[in-house]
Parts: structure tokens; C-alpha cells; sequence
């Protein structure tokens, strides 16, 4: 069933490890590696968005890994889909991408790691490969177990991203609602709108990405989340394929 | 270390006499290759800086808030048709046409000018002569004659020449246009594969090449690892394809990372026009064009990267876009791979060989030595470990000589030059 590389990987080099670093090191399970690369394609993602000119083929490759994790964790039933709720919503939306990018930063600084990536294990010690970057920073048990618990916030965070990429390949830099109306399908931005609630954008900063998420909900906009999450139920229906 | 010196593409002319490359900096450099001494044909000429003009600028498009990069994707030559010299070069969204022309004498002897170009006193010139050509020191010159400007959205990936010497694709992400080298202000888009909404976008177009014998023939590779034929003559708008070649999967290798590794970076057609090559992340395939179902021949670059793919996912070496080569008679297909190292596939006595391009290994007109990477288990003397390779030493830029056994190899920032030994 899990006929995936990931997993293979883990096992072939089980022998290579010495015995000091095996007693540490319990094999991940196939799952946590599964949402490490998730995790990681995250952040390839939202890092495309801050770059001048995002690479559309490496964006649309990375959205593909995406929504191909995506679609197996929906078959393993471990990316539930839930109701859309009320107000909350977006303000929750927007602090799991904050969380995404901003938890693996507060693990270097002294979480203790949990048993080590898979990664590590196909390397070995030492090798050049392992550049570290903040999405394969090891995750503590805990913070998955968060992961598991609230995939609608996942879901959420990942289709903004989705959104965001091809958003930003019409508009670019969504930096004026000018831009908005430049050389762009008018369907999609509707959908943009929709999804964000907000025709023109803050002044561009260095987390651009995560400032074309909805401001905190207020009552007036209750309404608009509704109709957010509607929207984001049938685009992720299509995605799933249900 | 200068970014702007990093080599982006590297091509000879259709003689071979010529070799251009483009930087990162917008600048295109050509080498000539030495008139063979005939009395003493021990060695062929060595390759000498010819010109050197700077062809692309940076640019900031307003609208979008994009600068647009000066960096030369890809050079094509076109067929020598007097004595002046002409090549297509693209950045990201504009093609230029240059023409290399040389000037080796100049007039002399007018009647109302110095030499220097000051105009005489009319009433000094007494008598009557025609000026005359006298030699000069060798001056060569580019200048650009055809901008072809704002018809692309997204990045050119290609360009290629028609065989009918007068139209030229251009491709990029996610169009193909044609154009006439004449006329600049018009091209037709013959491929669109742009979803209605950008978010059903789940394919792009990684590179496309007419067929060297067929006007009326091209094709063009995707980033899920297909390759389409179109032949201009069914309609207007190629998006239906003639042909599709696609190899099925190998379900006993599926990971997430299969489709990236699928993805094409590179096509090129063989010399004959009866077979095409795609450089995949790990391989490079022979294809028939008669058969669409799989490749008539696959070669392994680099397999021992495939239990690394996570990792090269994470550092983005997987994104790498290797180009690979031809030679002269299609019996011999070439490309990079990392560690500064180029893979040769002799087609016909299936032998490969793997060479290292660098300075310390080598010096001028020394053999060079066979490189062999040790997968697992215990490494032999003079073979690499897997996990020693340099991935930031790439070779993503071969060409070989249409006719002879010369090989032009581009690391990130150096040219070399090799040639098979003579006597």
C-alpha cells in the first residue's frame, strides 16, 4: 500500500546506521515523513511569493507534490473535511501559516527534536546534502499531534497557498489593487477576492504571502467568511475529486 | 565569484567554426576556432575570444513590478548565409537578432577628409582620387537588426529555427509562438495550453525544437514528462498534438518525487531527424519518432541520486534543467551532472563514460580520466562517495562540434574546450 519512496528510503539505510545513533533514532513513521515534505512544500511555496519572479514550472511542481500528499492523507481519511464555521475562521487561517513558517524558527532556538527526519536517515552523518532549512527541522511529537488535530487549518493554509501562487503569476506582486485589474481573467479574480476578502493588498513586506490573508474578522464579515469557507469547500472538492 | 559570469547557454554555429555563449549578464561571447595550420595538422585550432557584445540589459516592467532578467537563455545560429553572421538571443521575454560582421579593411584617400575625418580646406585639395581599400586590423562588429518584443507573458524557454530558414519558435511556459525573422511586430501563437483558471494549471511547457528536416514539424516536452509532436498543417492552432510520447510509469519506483523527476528539461532532435533525445532529472531517452510508447533507449546519468531526492528536493537541486547533446554523426549523446562532472552514452557500443571539467584535475592537452561514483558500500580507490559530490558544481550547458570530436562544456562559471586526441 505505501509503495513510496519516502518510506523505502527509511528502511535501506536502517542497516547503514551505526548502533550509537540507532538506539536514538526511532525510524519516523511514514506519516510524519509524509507531512515533513508537506510541511517543506509549504514553505518552497510561500518563499515562491516572495521572490521577484517566482519559477512558474518549479511552482507548479511543488503545487502538484502538494496536492498529491494531499490527496493520499484525504485516502488515508487523516485530512478530514470538515464544516465551515463562523467568524474565527480567518483569523485562524492566518496564524497557521504564521505558525507553519514561525514553528520550525522557535525549534531551533530549543525545542528538543524529535527522532530524527527521514532525511537524515538517507544521508547519513556529515553529508553535504543536508543544508537545513527551517521546514526540516525535526517536529516534537506534539506539535503533529496539533497537526492531526486541526487539518481544516492545514487545509486552509495550503489551498491560500495554492491560490497565492497562481494568483501571483497573473498579478505578480500583489502589492496595488491596480496590478488586480492588469492583464488578468476576471473569474480569477473574483476568486481572489472571495478567498481573501480584500481587493487591495497592505504595502508589500517580507511576508507577503502571509499578508494576503483576511484581516481579523469582524462582524461585518462574518458573512463574507461564510461564504469563504463555501467557496473553499467546492475548490477543494475538485482538488479531492470526491 | 561574479553572479553576472555565470554561463547560461552555449552553442556552435552550423560550421562549427563559431562557438557563442550567454551569461547571466546579458552578454554574449564568441569564440572562432584557428584556421588548421594544413601543413601541420596535428592539433585543431584552438578556440580564441572572437567578439564579446552585450546583448540584453535588465528591464523593469511597470505594470507588474517585475524586473525583467538580462540573463541569455538560449542562442540559436542561423545557417551562414553571406559573409556576415547572424544569431537569435533571448532572455526571459525579448528575442534579438544579431548580426557579427567583420571589417578588416577600410577606405583610404578622400578627397575632403583627413584620414582622421576632419574636413580639409577645399581650397588645399588640388587634385582628384578615388579612395581605396587598404587593410586594417581585425574588427568585428554586432549589431542588433530585429527586436522581437512583448509576445510572451511567461518566461522563453526555447527558441528554434525552422529548416525553412525563415520563421522561428519561441516558447515559454505556457505558449509557443511562430515568428517570421522579417517581421517583428507580428507573431502567431500556434500553442496555448493556459487553463481558463490558473488554479487547474498542473502542466507546463519545458522546452520545444522544430524538426530539422520538416518545416512544417515540432515538438515540445512538459514538466509531466510527455513530449508532443505538432505538425503546423492540421490547423492554425497546434494544441491538438500529431503525436504524444510518453513512457508509463514504473510503479515499483513511485514516490512523491516521481513526477519531478519526469519532468523534461531538455529536447533536442538527432542530426537525421529520425530520432529525438529528452533529458529527464535521472536519464536521458532515445526516442523513434515512430513510436510513441516508450523510448527506443534510456541512460542512466546519475541513478545513485535516486535515494536523495528527498534531500535534493529540500536544497531545490531537483529543479535543476540539464541540457544534453548530440553528436555530430548520432551516435554519441552527451549531458551534465553535478561535482563539474559530463556524461558520455556511445550508442552503438552501449559503453559510457563519466569526465570531470576542472582546472586542478587537468592541464591543457592532457588526457583526461575517467570519474566513477561509488553508490554504497565500499569505495574503491579513485571512486567518489555520493555524499562528496559538490551539488553546487554543476554542468547544465554542453554543445558539441557539428562535425568534428570537439566538445564545449560550461561549469558556473568556466568554459572548457576539449577535443578527442589527433594521431
Amino acid at each position: 500500500m505505501f509503495a513510496r519512496g519516502l518510506k523505502r528510503k527509511c528502511a535501506d539505510h536502517e542497516e547503514d546506521m551505526g548502533g550509537a545513533l540507532a538506539g536514538f533514532r526511532a525510524v519516523p513513521s511514514y506519516s510524519l515523513q509524509r507531512q515533513s515534505l508537506l510541511d517543506m512544500s509549504l514553505v518552497k511555496l510561500q518563499l515562491c511569493h516572495m521572490l521577484v519572479e517566482p519559477n512558474l514550472c518549479r511552482s507548479v511542481l511543488i503545487a502538484n507534490t502538494v496536492r498529491q500528499i494531499q490527496e493520499e492523507m484525504t485516502q488515508d481519511g487523516t485530512w478530514r473535511v470538515a464544516a465551515p464555521q463562523s467568524t474565527g475562521r480567518a483569523p485562524l487561517d492566518r496564524l497557521v501559516s504564521t505558525e507553519i513558517l514561525c514553528r520550525s524558527m522557535r525549534e531551533q532556538d530549543g525545542v528538543h527534536p524529535a527522532p530524527g527526519m527521514g532525511d537524515d536517515h538517507v544521508l547519513g552523518p556529515g553529508s553535504e546534502l543536508s543544508t537545513v532549512t527551517s521546514a526540516q527541522t525535526p517536529r516534537d511529537p506534539q506539535n503533529s499531534v496539533w497537526e492531526m488535530d486541526s487539518p481544516r487549518e492545514n487545509r486552509g493554509n495550503f489551498q491560500k497557498s495554492l491560490d497565492q501562487i497562481f494568483e501571483t503569476l497573473e498579478t505578480r506582486n500583489p502589492s496595488s489593487a491596480e496590478e488586480l485589474f492588469s492583464d488578468m481573467d476576471s473569474s480569477y479574480y473574483d476568486l481572489d477576492t472571495v478567498l481573501t476578502g480584500v481587493v487591495s493588498r497592505a504595502e508589500p513586506g517580507p511576508c507577503d504571502g502571509l499578508q494576503g490573508l483576511p484581516p481579523v474578522a469582524t462582524p461585518a464579515s462574518s458573512s463574507s467568511c461564510k461564504s469563504d469557507l463555501g467557496e473553499l469547500d467546492h475548490v477543494m472538492e475538485i482538488l479531492v475529486e470526491t | 565569484l561574479q553572479n553576472t559570469d555565470i554561463i547560461s547557454t552555449v552553442e556552435f554555429n552550423h560550421s562549427g567554426e563559431l562557438l557563442a555563449t550567454g551569461d547571466k549578464g546579458g552578454r554574449v561571447v564568441i569564440f572562432q576556432q584557428e584556421q588548421e595550420n594544413k601543413i601541420q595538422s596535428h592539433s585543431r585550432g584552438e578556440y580564441n575570444v572572437y567578439s564579446t557584445f552585450q546583448s540584453h540589459e535588465p528591464e523593469f516592467d511597470y505594470l507588474k513590478s517585475l524586473e525583467i532578467e538580462e540573463k541569455i537563455n538560449k542562442i540559436r545560429w542561423l545557417p551562414q548565409k553571406n559573409a556576415a553572421q547572424f544569431l537569435l538571443s533571448t532572455n526571459d521575454k525579448t528575442i534579438k537578432l544579431w548580426k557579427i560582421s567583420e571589417r578588416d579593411k577600410r577606405p583610404e584617400g578622400y578627397n575632403l577628409k583627413e584620414e582622421d575625418g576632419r574636413y580639409r580646406d577645399p581650397t588645399t585639395v588640388t587634385t582628384l582620387r578615388v579612395p581605396v581599400f587598404r587593410p586594417m586590423d581585425l574588427m568585428v562588429e554586432a549589431s542588433p537588426r530585429r527586436i522581437f518584443a512583448n509576445a510572451h507573458t511567461y518566461h522563453i524557454n526555447s527558441i528554434s529555427i525552422n529548416s525553412d530558414y525563415e520563421t522561428y519558435l519561441s516558447a515559454d511556459d505556457l505558449r509557443i509562438n511562430l515568428w517570421h525573422l522579417e517581421i517583428t511586430d507580428r507573431s502567431f501563437n500556434i500553442v496555448d495550453i493556459k487553463p481558463a483558471n490558473m488554479e487547474e494549471l498542473t502542466e507546463v511547457i519545458t522546452a520545444a525544437e522544430f524538426h530539422p528536416n520538416s518545416c512544417n514539424t515540432f515538438v515540445y516536452s512538459s514538466s509531466k514528462g510527455t513530449i508532443r509532436l505538432c505538425d503546423m498543417r492540421a490547423s492554425a492552432l497546434c494544441d491538438r498534438h500529431s503525436k504524444l510520447f510518453e513512457e508509463p510509469e514504473d510503479p515499483s519506483n513511485r514516490s512523491f518525487f516521481s513526477e519531478i523527476i519526469s519532468s523534461i528539461s531538455d529536447v533536442k532532435f538527432s542530426h537525421s531527424g529520425r530520432y529525438m533525445m529528452t533529458r529527464d532529472y535521472l536519464s536521458v531517452k532515445i526516442w523513434d519518432l515512430n513510436m510513441e510508447n516508450r523510448p527506443v533507449e534510456t541512460y542512466q546519468v546519475h541513478e545513485y541520486l535516486r535515494s536523495k531526492l528527498c534531500s535534493l528536493y529540500e536544497n531545490d537541486c531537483i529543479f535543476d534543467k540539464f541540457e544534453c547533446c548530440w553528436n555530430g554523426s548520432d551516435s554519441v549523446v552527451m549531458t551534465g551532472s553535478y561535482n563539474n562532472f559530463f556524461r558520455m552514452f556511445d550508442r552503438n557500443t552501449k559503453r559510457d563514460i563519466t569526465l570531470e571539467a576542472s582546472r586542478e584535475n587537468n592541464k591543457p592537452r592532457t588526457v583526461l580520466k575517467p570519474r566513477k561514483v561509488c553508490a554504497s558500500g565500499k569505495r574503491k580507490k579513485d571512486e567518489i562517495s555520493v555524499d562528496s559530490l559538490d551539488f553546487n558544481k554543476k554542468i547544465l550547458h554542453t554543445a558539441w562540434h557539428p562535425k568534428e570530436n570537439i566538445i564545449a562544456v560550461a561549469t558556473t562559471n568556466n568554459l572548457y574546450i576539449f577535443q578527442d586526441k589527433v594521431n
